[in-house]
């Protein structure tokens, strides 16, 4: 009975398959990226360039239909449009950078549904918007898993000036001249694995698999190396437990995904070892010294 | 003795407003000296534009042979999240990034390099401490552990004793001594002027342009500490640019 509702669907159906193994290479790509994006309080930062890839994201998707390379290579285009347009304006003018973003972004947004809905149908609409992860082919699987590999290889690059600039930006600019190429390399990293979601989760969700497994590794590790496994984890079992519950109950996958990843969030809130709630509220006895 | 830092006429400041105006002087490889003057006096711009990060107005600032690398800094407010899950043993680490770049191991000899680092400040068995659980000073201490592991030919300290107890002035005093006596240049940026006198053979007063730069007895006068304190704070808005690089002699 269990095995029928959680590994039948996976050995009878190929497309659950295939998206199963999708699941699991965005998780690898996105839940290290979520987390450094949490803790360089940047996970709006993300959410706002998931909206800015739009357009780049539609053009694509109009030029040659749910072809992930065609809707990568816009997204790219259209992200980075935007992150140096934000970040020229912000330099060249008194503006703050989140500010010029959020102009940038919504202005890309608008543009973004704008040509989808003039070009194509309300379906195709509804698909970029949220996604179908059940309709994988085998050219965009092996897109999103090259993207997955691509991302974990960067940031093996990145990661140790990476992680100086979060904690102490001021030394690294005085030791290395890494810190800029690595903050414009791991932009270029969100920027991707945000790409990669589309057809998984769509371009509203896409970010979701990437920040909701951050958060809920904050309650249960202090350390980043820890974080980021438990992270990765987290998405894993989001993803599998989505596409079980899309399957048997017919909750569309993307948001099925969500909202696992969301009930999984709640008990960490509630439950996580650091700083959850219930262990705020019957602490531990303090310690000698 | 060969000169490690020259400024030549050196301008530096925000918007056009110069912080630190038209300074000249060597100072000699080897050299403790002590950077004094009245809060706005330009010591931290000095630092900002010795360190590479602030870009002088005018005149240029040149260390003779040193890669970026060869200089420690440690700012006056440290601009550390100190909220980012990393221990103080992986912060520490960080100062050996000359040796290590971005790929670099932290082998046997390394972990070892960073044990006695944290030893030399007092912070043995803070190794798996978060640095968010860091008291000011230990915090303090814990930044001059990393600059012993930067293992840098100048060292230059922006107010390192602020808001920091005795005891643990006293140790990092003690941390300067022995960098001056391995013959690293120190630049210290200090406002206590007993341990200016104390410790400090070589004195720059500064009030935007300096006041007196010699010996630390010689600077540290009465006459020139008043000079420097009736050095107007505030910049002007209105101020027309500087002609002093016509009027050479008349600069002062």
């Amino acid at each position: 009975m269990l095995t029928e509702v959680l590994i039948a669907p996976f050995t009878e159906f190929e497309f659950m398959r295939r998206a199963l193994a999708a699941v699991i290479a965005l998780s690898l790509g996105g839940a290290p990226i979520g987390v450094f994006l949490m803790l360089r309080r940047m996970s709006l930062v993300g959410d706002a360039m998931a909206h800015a890839i739009l357009p780049g994201a539609a053009i694509g998707f109009l030029l040659s239909g749910l072809n992930l390379f065609a809707m990568t290579t816009g997204g790219l285009i259209a992200g980075f449009a935007v992150a140096i347009l934000a970040g020229v304006v912000s330099r060249t003018t008194g503006l703050k950078e989140d500010a010029s973003l959020a102009t940038f972004y919504l202005a890309s947004l608008a543009l973004g549904v704008t040509i989808v809905s003039i070009k194509g149908t309300n379906i195709d609409l509804l698909h970029v918007l949220f996604g179908n992860i059940l309709a994988m082919d085998d050219q965009t699987l092996l897109v999103v898993a090259f993207n997955a590999t691509i991302t974990l290889l960067v940031l093996a690059v990145i990661y140790r000036p990476l992680v100086i600039e979060s904690v102490d930006p001021l030394f690294l600019r005085t030791v290395s001249r890494a810190g800029a190429p690595a903050h414009l390399a791991f932009l270029a990293l969100v920027v991707i694995n945000l790409v990669n979601g589309f057809q998984a989760l769509g371009t509203l969700l896409a970010v979701g698999l990437m920040i909701l497994p951050a958060g809920i590794a904050r309650f249960w590790s202090r350390d980043i190396t820890g974080m980021i496994c438990i992270a990765v984890i987290a998405a894993v079992i989001s993803g599998y437990a989505g596409l079980v519950l899309s399957f048997q109950t017919k909750v569309p996958s993307g948001p099925a995904i969500i909202l696992v990843a969301t009930v999984l969030y709640a008990g960490s809130v509630l439950f996580g070892s650091i700083g959850g709630l219930i262990r705020q509220m019957f602490p531990a006895p303090h310690l000698e010294a | 003795m060969a000169a490690q830092i020259q400024f030549r006429d050196v301008t530096l400041g925000y918007d056009r407003h110069p912080a630190v105006h038209h300074l000249n002087g060597e100072v000699p490889s080897g050299a403790l000296l002590a950077i004094v003057g009245p809060n706005g006096a330009g010591k931290s711009t000095l630092f900002r534009g010795l360190v590479g990060i602030l870009k002088p107005l005018a005149g240029s600032i040149a260390t003779d042979g040193l890669d970026v690398r060869d200089i420690a800094y440690l700012p006056q407010t440290a601009d550390i999240d100190r909220s980012f899950p990393i221990s103080v043993f992986d912060l520490v680490g960080t100062g050996l990034w000359r040796a290590t770049g971005f790929f670099g191991g932290i082998g046997k000899a390394s972990r070892e390099k960073i044990g006695q680092a944290l030893a030399a400040v007092g912070l043995t068995g803070f190794e798996n401490r978060a640095i968010g659980t860091l008291s000011g000073g230990q915090l303090q201490r814990m930044l001059f552990a990393r600059v012993l592991l930067q293992d840098a030919r100048l060292i230059v300290l922006d107010e390192p004793f602020n808001a920091i107890d005795a005891k643990t002035s006293a140790d990092l005093l003690a941390l300067i001594k022995r960098w001056h006596a391995e013959g690293r240049t120190v630049l210290a940026a200090l406002h206590d002027m007993d341990l200016v006198r104390g410790n400090f053979p070589q004195t720059l007063l500064l009030a935007r342009e300096p006041v007196a730069w010699a010996a630390t007895s010689e600077v540290l006068t009465a006459e020139n500490l008043l000079a420097a304190r009736r050095m107007c704070e505030a910049f002007d808005d209105s101020a027309a640019p500087c002609v002093a690089d016509d009027l050479p002699s008349q600069a002062a």
